[in-house]
């Protein structure tokens, strides 16, 4: 089972690499990737360097060109193909199925990932993205539960990877435009959910309140902490009560279930998190190469360590975790 | 008739699938009236959660026969959301039947209908012409654009799709936003999914959810969440004709459906003005209006055309 792990930036990659990553992922600096935050990722010189770090301690670098094109920018995603083929990278992660498309036709042996972001759920899905693209990894959408996940796993002929460690996005990925919706900007067509140019703070009497695109999401008391001012995380009314009408504050973290993970034959594991700092990226890579290791020495006897859980905790947005929807319950 | 008038034929009216967890007698009642409606194309069938079978897809089928015996066309719409083997096994099932056209809203239903004409829903992300024409290759004959793009993608497509092949606009109703594994509906009721009870039977239009400083914002509808604001395209009736869209979807609702349905033909034909027609939408809606994705701007937003009119 391979270790997946984030890099927004240059130090966060040699993090990653340091730390026990089997293989880093990163993004173009631009649109075509679902984490364009301003300051974030690579251009030509960073790639360069960074390929050629990870490369010299065999580590392999993935590069996610997974937002949608739409025609007017279409040449934009092509060139971001062209580009990471060029470079010689380990995969490209793919959702869009033009883009697809395009990408095994013009570099038929450059190795395909369908991303997160391709909404594949089930084995005909990725059975179609197999067949016409020859995808060699999905990357499956945070709904599964565990034993759906093993389930994937034993009618699909292509290695899923997982979402292990990060935010938890609780909508099926590629699938959600809440945040279009109040922003006008979404992960699909601007590679970013509730981008930061359009959120507000305001601290007024009644509470210190959020708002994306002008809309209210979060009204909290002075002094509570505030998360990342994700849309689905927020406060709002239902039936004259205010809750978390879609889910609370807190991060996905699966540690605990690593055992049952590494039985399911999941292919790879991936932490998200390639807005996050450079230090979160050691931590987190550490605590899970660490993790990953015991688990496959001794399934049996793995436990959770303690000081694995406390380090994550300081890198965990709403200092909250939860096993989200591969825990049943959940749902 | 005005059919002299302008270059390019109106859109015809499509009504989608129902999207909430009506009551069988309800879902009956409510076909029997909208085949006396002007609506050209009727899409049926479970989108949202495998869980509800009040009508199964027999039901379905047999109801598609009455609405092609009225002069309309039935589409068959399919799951939005795959995860299990039993839906799965449904999905395999409705697409193996041929007498109608299928709606697809997952890429499972691709992979079961490669071959034969069918629909792409706008939970399949078809965003370019690259993706346009890839599914063409594979049987498409109709798409719906996904609900965030807007004119000028619209526009771009429309220009680069081959001939007979049909572009949807979601024209009226709460906008389709997001999926999710778990249960909104039932989480606010502090039940878990696999005890849900049904419980989205008590919101025809969803559940609504609004801001702190209330204003309506959300409607939540089991595992979708859609806007509380409705999307309503009537103010661009005119540009949406001029583009040469082929039809405009209407979204069913739970009260006033027909009468929609009958303002958008009346103001398609020119016998009803859009100030008229505006006025009767704004009195049937649940949350007000928008449009902003049409125009390039946030969904929720409202263009200075749907504010004139």
């Amino acid at each position: 089972m391979e270790l997946v792990c984030p890099a927004g930036n240059l130090p966060s990659l040699k993090a990653a690499v340091d730390n026990g990553a089997d293989a880093v992922y990163i993004g173009f600096r631009d649109d075509t990737n679902a984490r364009h935050f301003a300051g974030l990722n690579f251009g030509e010189k960073q790639i360069r360097e960074g390929l050629k770090y990870a490369r010299d301690r065999k580590v392999k670098v993935f590069v996610a060109v997974n937002t949608y094109a739409q025609p007017s920018g279409w040449s934009r995603w092509t060139a971001a193909v062209d580009r990471a083929a060029d470079l010689g990278v380990d995969a490209l992660i793919l959702a869009d199925m033009g883009v697809l498309d395009y990408a095994a036709e013009r570099h038929p042996n450059l190795n395909l990932h369908l991303s997160v972001q391709g909404s594949a759920t089930n084995p005909a899905a990725i059975g179609f993205m197999h067949r016409h693209f020859g995808i060699r990894r999905v990357v499956v959408p945070r709904v599964l539960s565990l034993a759906q996940v093993a389930n994937l796993i034993e009618n699909v002929e292509v290695p899923v990877e997982i979402f292990g460690f990060g935010s938890l996005c609780v909508m099926v990925e590629g699938r959600c435009l809440l945040s279009s919706y109040a922003s006008g900007q979404s992960p699909n067509t601007f590679g970013a959910c509730s981008p930061a140019a359009h959120v507000e703070w305001r601290d007024t009497p009644q509470g210190q309140e959020t708002r994306l695109g002008g809309v209210l999401i979060e009204r909290r008391g002075h002094g509570e902490p505030a998360g990342y001012p994700t849309l689905c995380k927020g406060r709002f009314t239902v039936e004259g009560e205010i809750r978390h009408a879609i889910e609370e504050p807190t991060s996905l973290n699966t540690l605990d279930i690593l055992p049952g993970i590494l039985a399911a034959g999941v292919s790879a594991i991936k932490l998200e998190g390639r807005q996050r700092s450079t230090r979160y990226v050691s931590q987190v890579t550490g605590v899970w190469r660490e993790a990953i290791d015991a688990c496959k020495r001794n399934p049996q006897a793995f436990r959770a360590k303690e000081s694995w859980h406390q380090t994550l905790a300081q890198v965990s947005e709403g200092a909250q975790t939860t096993i989200g929807p591969y825990h049943r319950p959940w749902h | 008739m005005d059919s002299m008038q302008s270059q390019t034929p109106r859109p015809r009216l499509s009504l989608g699938p129902i999207l909430y967890h009506w009551s069988r007698e309800q879902v009956l009642d409510f076909y029997a009236e909208m085949l006396e409606t002007p609506v050209d194309v009727i899409y049926l069938g479970e989108t949202i959660c495998s869980k509800r079978r009040l009508l199964r897809p027999e039901d379905y089928w047999e109801l598609a026969e009455r609405i092609v015996a009225a002069g309309k066309e039935a589409v068959i719409s399919t799951l939005a959301l795959i995860e299990s083997d039993g839906e799965l096994k449904t999905l395999k099932r409705i697409c193996a039947d041929e007498r109608f056209l299928v709606e697809a809203n997952d890429l499972a239903a691709l992979e079961f209908l490669e071959g034969r004409p069918f629909v792409a829903g706008h939970s399949i992300n078809l965003y370019n012409q690259r993706t346009l024409s890839f599914l063409v290759a594979r049987g498409l004959k109709r798409w719906v654009l996904p609900v965030e793009l807007g004119r000028e993608t619209a526009a771009d497509l429309l220009a680069a799709r081959a001939d007979g092949v049909e572009c949807e606009l979601f024209a009226f109703g709460r906008l389709p936003l997001a999926y999710s594994a778990r249960c909104f509906t039932a989480y606010n009721r502090d039940l878990p999914k696999d005890d849900c009870r049904f419980c989205c039977a008590d919101y025809p239009d969803g559940l609504l959810v609004a801001t702190q400083d209330g204003e309506p914002f959300l409607a939540l509808n089991g595992i979708q969440t859609q806007s509380a604001g409705t999307h309503n395209l009537l103010p661009s009736l005119q540009e949406v004709t001029r583009m040469g869209v082929d039809l405009l979807r209407i979204s069913p609702q739970s009260q006033h459906t027909a009468g929609i349905i009958e303002v958008f033909a009346a103001c398609l034909t020119g016998d009803m003005d859009l100030a008229s027609g505006m006025s009767k939408l704004r009195d049937w809606t649940p949350s007000g209006l928008c449009d902003g994705y049409w125009t390039g701007q946030a969904g929720i937003a409202n263009s200075p055309m749907e504010r004139r009119v």
